[in-house]
Formats: structure tokens, C-alpha cells, sequence
């Protein structure tokens, strides 16, 4: 091999080793792209709903209701005969399993939302009103186009009379996709065309609440003694490698120590926010101690000697000069806490937020689910509404996390001060 | 009450300030002296005295309460003839008093729960009276105490500071009681655990199939239902496939990541590493519940597809599937911890490698790497921590059989989402079932541990190495 081609062979090598490292980075870039197209794709059609107009007729023999009920007489109302009559209005259908089919058409919350349009305007009594009620699930996905209708109907979940009257619909343009405020509004359900995320919402707010609530002053205080007034002694040193290693701990460990102590032994309530909280709360501390330790120490020494030159105690050179300079670093460094926080999963699991709870919480102390315990939940079930769903969530989730994230970059430019 | 008391005691508290600010200086101008702090801070010194130990006393007692309440009722209970088997019942029956003393129950009350609901009535009152006497008996104490002190001019600013520097000291110790907390719970389930089954029983065995476990209480077990039970809980296959699904993720992430970190440290202009280094680090940021449903509802499926197509059986959630997503999760703590580790090699080396005639990979690869391997394994060891705690991608997608295999497009199953399938839904406690959940936490915990302190070491050694 000669001088030339023996360079050459080297240059060659040069330019592979550069490929790959362009190469593995151009593959993370190209996965996170993926994955947010993969998600978007699938989740951004969760945020309409599919609803057919139907036209329903407040019978007043059927209601059992005179004009001017109270309230309470409309509540106790059984509004299921006037459902059934408006929805099977829609389509002829000739025997009972056709009208079964029809029916099958529409949500099983198509009662409620009759009766909550005759709540909001009660005058409406023998009078016909055109609703816009919503679809089952089946029809919501057919519409939206995430169901495939060339399938022989044995293995499809809707019929070809179903399919016959989607048709009809669309055709009259009486089925309309509209904005989906149960998505936000609900809270769970098996049905997914009436699930929300709005307990989740609450539930996730609550703990979050609380992990700031707890986590971010006992932080701020530990980084300051840590950094400020620690003397050099072994119990410094013990405190210092114990941080380090919390930081560490994989997640779910801390979903038991929360079961074995909040649970078990200090009876707290399960599956509530509270508890999700104390336990965000535990496991955020130390990945927020490492940030503010670092912000502090950033403060030159000059900073504290000034003030301590002019007569302050070493408290007031601490308190007055060196927290309010690290405070932006501190608070960046505990949004990013946060923000893990809020993504994690496996620990709320193991208290009980798994729970199927379709209330809505009012307090902390109910039981509730959060943002991404939902994501798992509904990712194991069956029913093709949820991927949708489970995708949106993901979607919501992911864009408070970058909400957040930015926030924390944002305090880090406007107000961090540099020291060279 | 508890916050009818924390409104009281800051109210109190407030007036405090104000009331020790001014009769601070109204000391000073009656008796002409010079005081031995600012006014304010004898107010803070009241504050503190009359907060502090009354909201701890408070905080203490409501932990411990309702765990006394409960034991005194279920006893008082028993002695009364209620009956009950195991700690499942005693907690029915607690339960059932509880929503009758609240008004919310509505089953029958036979004798034993009346008479059981009125003592816990009669309870409640007691403790809740003795804590309002007792908080008010603490501020009242501790409140004389520090006017005296403030009387006799006190240096209050001094003693201020010494008050909050022990808050601050006591917020470090957090830490600590946290990893009390976490050793602590899970060695005492644990060796409950291995009280009933033997420990190298488990850690020898290898079959895993705790859902056989169906015996309840652990004191009363047949010699064959031991039987049974012994070889219920191998933790092999569980290693096993923890370890498998943690090396496919490393045969993604350290080749990825290792490029990444040595392309950003080495080759990128400053403009490329600004926009490429924050993106790959989104993957850190993206919640393990996410990679989960992707790896289950897109990757699974495609991997499956694809092996349909070459005619071999993958099952749908294969620890490839959930091992490549965990690699792709892991990539930034490889590049980031590899890109800080290679910056800190010394320039110097560099170029005594490129004054001899060495490419730039050629540097790479002979000086920059070996010197800074240290770090990069330390790097590695931690990506490895990170892969075999991960909890939510395995559950979500890698199966949940205990099987012994290396066959990645079959399933496995690893140690933490045994744990979760153990513990969620409906548990029984002390049963042996739900004990092993904890033993499985105590082995991830120790792993985790060791590869933590190592990895740390590491980065450590190499780091005083160049300063």
C-alpha cells in the first residue's frame, strides 16, 4: 500500500466515524419527530366529536310533566320514552333489531343530554327542538375516519345497516363533528365517546399543587444550609451522598415506601392527590436540591463578603444578598422538578390512582386519577375511541411539560445573572 | 379543628410581633438602654417561640391519632365480642364504626357496633379536647418563656438566627428520613417475605408465579401449600428478563448515544450543538408512560407486521419492542454525561495526538476515548440504573408471563412490572403475595444502589483526575 492510498484509507475513516456521529444524532432527532407526528396524528381528532341531529319532541304525555314543573319534577322525569321515540325518528326502521341497531347509533348518555336541554330552557314542553345529540363511539370513529368500513361485516362492530344509515346522514348532512367539550369537561368513563380527561385534570393540578407546596421550600432551605452553614463534617458528607443517591432511586420505589407509610401506616386516604403529592413531593426533592445547590453556589463569594463587610450577620448576607440573586436558577431548577413530576406514573400507580373514578375530585382529599395514570388506563382498553383519546391526553400532558420547560429556560435568560 | 387551631396560633402568633416590636422599644426609651437587637427582630423571636413548637406538637399528634384511635376501637370492639379473622375484617369492622359515628352508614347496627360507634365517639372528643388543651398549654408555656428573654433583652437577633440555621438543618434531614423511610418499609415486608419463604429459594428459584400464593395469612400454612409456595418465587426468570430487555436498550443507547455525545463534543459547531443538544435531551424530558403507549400501540404491532412478512411469530409485546424504546429513552443520559466527560479532556492531549500526525477520529478514538473512559462507563452504568428501574414501557410493553427466554420477539417480564401487577388493584395484605412485591423493591432498590455508587465513583475518580 502506498504513502497515497494508505492517507487516503485514514481520510476515508475520518469521514465514516463523522458520518455515524451525524448519523446517531439525525436518528434522535428523527425519533422525537416520529413520535410527536405519531401522537398528533392520532390524538388532534379526539378534539371534535361526531353528533347527529335529531329532532325530538317534548311529549307531554310521554314526560308525565306539566307546563311549569319545578326543578325537582324534572329531574325525577323519566325522559327514556321521548329518547327512544326521537332517536328511532331518524331512520325507518322495520323490526325490533333494526330499531336496536338505530339506538345503538347514538351515545348511552343520549337521555341525559335530552334532558339537559329541556333543564337549560324549560319551556319547551310540547314543543319540537332540533338536538344535536352525540354519536356512540362506533359512529364518532367511522366519521372521523379511523374505522374501516371494507371489512366483511362480521368483523367489523358495525353493521351494514348501521352503515346504510351513516350513509343516509351524511347525505342529508344531519351528522356534524362539532368541538368535543366532554374531552375536558367529563371525567372517566367506559364509554369514550363520553370519556374526558377532567378529573385527570383536577387530580393531577391537586398533586402538583401540593409537591410544590411541600417540595420547593424544604429544597430551597436544605440547598441553603447545605451550601451556606453546613460545617465540613461527616453528617454533611452523609446528608450530601444520600441526595445524590434519592436522585437516583427508580420511581416505583417510592410508590412503595408512599404505600407502606402514608397507606399502611399513617392511614392516609388512597387514591387521592394528597397522597400523590406527599409522594411527587419526596421523590422531586432531591432532583430539586441538586439545581438550587448549583444556583447557589454560583453567587461569587464577593457577594457575601460585601455584606458581611458592612455589619450584616451571616443570615442577613445569605437571606438579603446571595437566595434573591440564586432565586432564578432555583426556580428553574424546581419548575423542571416539577415538570418530571408531573409526567410520572409508576408510583401513583401503586397507591391506588389506578382507581375507575368518574367524578370529578372537589378537594384533594377525593379519590382521582391524574394526566398520565389516565394515559395508562386507557391505553389498556380495548375500544379503538380510546387510542384517540389516550393520544390527546398525551398530547395535553406534553404541551404543559413544554409550557413548563420553557417557563424554566425563559427565568433562567431573563433574570440569571452571569458572574464573569 | 386542625385548621381552626393553625388559623389561631398564626393569628396569635402576628399579634405577637407587633406587640414584642413595641414593647421592645418602649423598654428601651422607659429604662434608657441600648437595645441588643432591632425591635423587629424581638417580635420574630416571639413568633418563632410561639409557632413553632405548638405547629410540630400538632403536626405529631395528627399522624398518630387516628392510627391509636383505631387500634383502642378495635379492641374495645373485640373485648365487646365482636368478631373478626384477620386484620382484613378488624378493618371492615372500623370502617363500618367509623360511617356509623359520621351518619353515613346504612347496613344493619347490631349491639356491638352501637355500643362500639359510641366509644368511638367518646374517643374522638377525648383526643380531640386533650389537643386543643395541650396545644393551648405549649403556645402559653412557650410564649412566657420568651418574654421573659425579651424582658431581659435578649441579643434576639442571635437567637433568631439560631432557630431558623436548626429549620434549616432539619430541612436537610428530610433527605435522610426519606431514605430511612424507603429502607425501612421495604425491609420490613421483606423480611416478613422471607420469613415464609427462604431467601435463596428465591433468589435461586426459577419460577415465578405469585398469583399460586393464594394463602392469606402467612401463619397458617400446610406443609403442602409451602410446597407450593417455595417454588412460587424464584426470582431467575425475573432477573433474567430484566437484564435482557436492559441490554437490547443498551445496544441501542450506547452506540447512539456514545456518536451523539462525541460528535457534539468533538465535530459540531457551536449553532448545530445549540439546536441538536436540547432536542435530543427533549427524549429524557418525555414521559416513561408515553414511550409506553408508543412502544405497545406503534412499535409492538410493527414489529409483529414485519415478522408476519418473514414469516416468524413476534409476539406483540416482545422485549424487543420495549427494549429498543428504552434504549431511544436512554440515549441523552449517554450523550449528555459523555459529551460533559469528554469536554473535560484536557486540550493538551489533543494536541500532542494531532502534533504527531493523527486524524481527528484517529485522536478520538487513541487519546480522547481511553482517557476518558472512566467517565463514559461511569455514563453507562447510570443509563443501565435508568434501564432496569424503568417501570412504565415494560409494563406497558413487555408482556407479563414470568419466562425464561432469549428469544427477544417472545415476551418477558421484568422486575418492576411484577411489582406493579402484584400491587395493583385489590391487595391482600400479609399475604406472601403481596410481601414479595417488596422483596423485588429491596433487590431494585440494592442493584440500583450499587450501580448508582459505582457509576458516581467513577465519574468522580476521573473528574479529580484532570482538575
Amino acid at each position: 500500500m502506498t504513502k497515497e492510498q494508505r492517507l487516503k484509507k485514514r481520510h476515508n475513516a475520518e469521514k465514516r466515524f463523522r458520518f455515524y456521529g451525524l448519523a446517531s444524532i439525525f436518528f434522535a432527532l428523527l425519533f422525537v419527530l416520529i413520535l410527536v407526528h405519531n401522537i398528533f396524528s392520532k390524538g388532534s381528532s379526539a378534539f371534535m366529536k361526531t353528533a347527529i341531529n335529531v329532532e325530538v319532541f317534548y311529549d307531554k304525555d310521554l314526560l308525565e310533566l306539566e307546563p311549569g314543573a319545578s326543578e325537582e319534577e324534572i329531574l325525577e322525569a323519566d325522559f327514556f320514552d321521548i329518547t327512544i321515540e326521537s332517536l328511532l325518528k331518524v331512520y325507518p326502521a322495520k323490526n325490533m333489531d333494526e330499531e336496536d341497531a338505530l339506538i345503538e347509533l347514538f351515545t348511552t348518555d343520549a337521555e341525559i343530554e335530552i334532558k339537559k336541554a329541556f333543564l337549560n330552557n324549560k319551556n319547551l314542553i310540547g314543543k319540537k327542538i332540533n338536538l344535536e345529540i352525540t354519536a356512540s363511539d362506533d359512529i364518532d370513529q367511522l366519521h372521523k375516519g379511523n374505522y374501516p368500513r371494507d371489512l366483511p361485516e362480521d368483523r367489523r362492530r358495525i353493521s351494514n345497516f348501521q352503515l346504510e344509515i351513516y350513509d343516509v346522514l351524511v347525505e342529508n348532512k344531519t351528522i356534524t363533528k362539532n368541538f368535543n367539550n366532554y374531552f375536558f369537561k367529563n371525567g372517566d368513563s367506559r364509554d369514550p365517546e363520553i370519556a374526558g380527561i377532567g378529573g385527570a385534570l383536577v387530580g393531577s393540578f391537586y398533586s402538583i399543587l401540593i409537591c410544590l407546596l411541600l417540595a420547593f421550600p424544604v429544597a430551597v432551605l436544605a440547598s441553603i444550609y447545605l451550601e451556606e452553614f453546613a460545617p465540613k463534617n461527616k453528617i454533611t458528607d452523609f446528608i450530601e451522598i444520600n441526595i445524590n443517591n434519592l436522585a437516583a432511586v427508580p420511581s416505583i420505589v417510592y410508590g412503595l415506601l408512599a404505600l407502606q407509610i402514608l397507606l399502611a401506616t399513617i392511614q392516609l386516604p388512597r387514591s387521592t392527590p394528597l397522597v400523590a403529592g406527599i409522594t411527587l413531593a419526596l421523590m422531586t426533592l432531591p432532583r430539586i436540591i441538586i439545581p438550587c445547590r448549583a444556583s447557589l453556589k454560583a453567587v461569587p463569594p464577593s457577594i457575601r463578603e460585601g455584606a458581611l463587610a458592612v455589619g450584616a450577620s451571616k443570615f442577613q448576607s445569605v437571606f438579603h444578598h446571595v437566595v434573591p440573586l440564586a432565586l432564578p436558577g432555583t426556580l428553574s431548577g424546581t419548575i423542571i422538578g416539577l415538570a418530571q413530576a408531573l409526567g410520572e406514573t409508576a408510583p401513583l400507580i401503586l397507591i391506588g390512582m389506578v382507581a375507575f373514578v368518574v367524578d370529578i375530585p372537589s378537594t384533594p382529599i377525593d379519590p382521582s386519577s391524574s394526566l398520565p395514570v389516565q394515559v395508562y388506563l386507557w391505553s389498556e382498553s380495548a375500544e379503538r375511541g380510546f387510542v384517540e383519546k389516550t393520544s390527546a391526553t398525551i398530547m395535553m400532558l406534553l404541551s404543559f411539560l413544554i409550557v413548563m420547560n420553557f417557563l424554566a429556560v425563559y427565568l433562567r435568560q431573563k433574570f440569571e445573572k452571569r458572574w464573569n | 379543628m386542625n385548621f381552626v387551631l393553625i388559623f389561631l396560633i398564626t393569628i396569635f402568633s402576628l399579634s405577637l410581633f407587633f406587640y414584642g416590636r413595641s414593647k421592645t422599644k418602649s423598654i428601651a426609651i422607659e429604662k434608657n438602654i441600648k437595645l441588643n437587637a432591632l425591635p423587629k427582630f424581638y417580635g420574630y423571636y416571639l413568633v418563632l417561640w410561639c409557632s413553632i413548637p405548638s405547629l410540630v406538637f400538632l403536626l405529631i399528634w395528627s399522624l398518630f391519632e387516628p392510627v391509636i384511635i383505631k387500634s383502642i376501637i378495635i379492641e374495645t370492639a373485640a373485648n365487646q365480642g365482636a368478631i373478626f379473622n384477620d386484620k382484613n375484617e378488624a378493618n371492615l369492622i372500623y370502617e363500618k364504626i367509623k360511617a356509623i359515628h359520621l351518619g353515613t352508614y346504612f347496613g344493619d347496627i347490631d349491639s356491638i357496633l352501637r355500643e362500639s360507634a359510641l366509644a368511638y365517639a367518646k374517643f374522638i372528643n377525648l383526643f380531640t379536647n386533650s389537643k386543643v388543651v395541650l396545644i393551648f398549654a405549649i403556645v402559653i408555656v412557650s410564649v412566657i418563656y420568651s418574654l421573659k428573654k425579651i424582658n431581659k433583652n435578649n441579643k434576639a437577633r442571635d437567637d433568631v438566627e439560631i432557630i431558623l440555621k436548626g429549620l434549616l438543618f432539619v430541612s436537610s434531614l428530610i433527605a435522610i428520613l426519606t431514605t430511612l423511610g424507603i429502607i425501612f418499609s421495604l425491609l420490613f415486608e421483606s423480611i416478613k417475605f422471607f420469613s415464609v419463604i427462604n431467601i435463596f429459594d428465591y433468589l435461586f428459584g426459577t419460577n415465578w408465579s405469585p398469583q399460586r400464593a393464594f394463602v392469606r395469612d402467612a401463619s397458617s400454612i400446610t406443609a403442602a401449600e409451602f410446597e407450593e409456595l417455595k417454588d412460587a418465587f424464584g426470582f431467575i426468570p425475573l432477573i433474567a428478563g430484566t437484564t435482557f430487555i436492559a441490554f437490547i436498550a443498551m445496544l441501542v443507547a450506547v452506540p447512539i448515544g456514545l456518536f451523539s455525545g462525541i460528535y457534539m463534543a468533538e465535530y459540531a459547531s457551536l449553532k448545530i450543538r445549540r439546536i441538536s443538544k436540547p432536542i435530543i435531551e427533549i427524549l429524557a424530558g418525555i414521559p416513561t408512560v408515553v414511550y409506553g403507549f408508543f412502544a405497545a400501540l406503534t412499535v409492538g404491532p410493527f414489529f409483529r407486521q414485519i415478522g408476519e412478512n418473514f414469516g416468524l411469530t413476534v409476539s406483540s409485546e416482545s422485549a424487543l419492542a420495549a427494549g429498543l424504546i428504552m434504549g431511544i429513552m436512554i440515549i441523552p443520559y449517554v450523550s449528555s454525561l459523555s459529551d460533559d466527560v469528554i469536554n473535560s479532556v484536557p486540550q493538551s492531549l489533543r494536541d500532542g495526538s494531532y502534533a504527531i500526525g493523527a486524524t481527528k477520529s484517529e485522536t478520538i478514538k487513541k487519546v480522547v476515548i481511553p482517557a476518558a473512559l472512566p467517565g463514559i462507563i461511569g455514563s453507562i452504568l447510570l443509563a443501565v440504573s435508568r434501564a432496569i428501574g424503568e417501570t412504565m414501557i415494560v409494563v406497558m410493553a413487555a408482556g407479563l408471563a414470568a419466562n425464561l427466554t432469549i428469544n427477544p420477539l417472545e415476551s418477558t417480564t421484568t422486575i418492576t412490572t411484577q411489582i406493579v401487577m402484584i400491587l395493583v388493584g385489590d391487595q391482600e395484605f400479609d399475604s406472601p403475595k403481596t410481601q414479595s412485591a417488596f422483596a423485588l423493591g429491596l433487590t431494585l432498590f440494592i442493584a440500583t444502589l450499587i450501580l448508582n455508587y459505582i457509576a458516581q465513583r467513577a465519574v468522580k475518580k476521573y473528574r479529580e483526575k484532570y482538575d
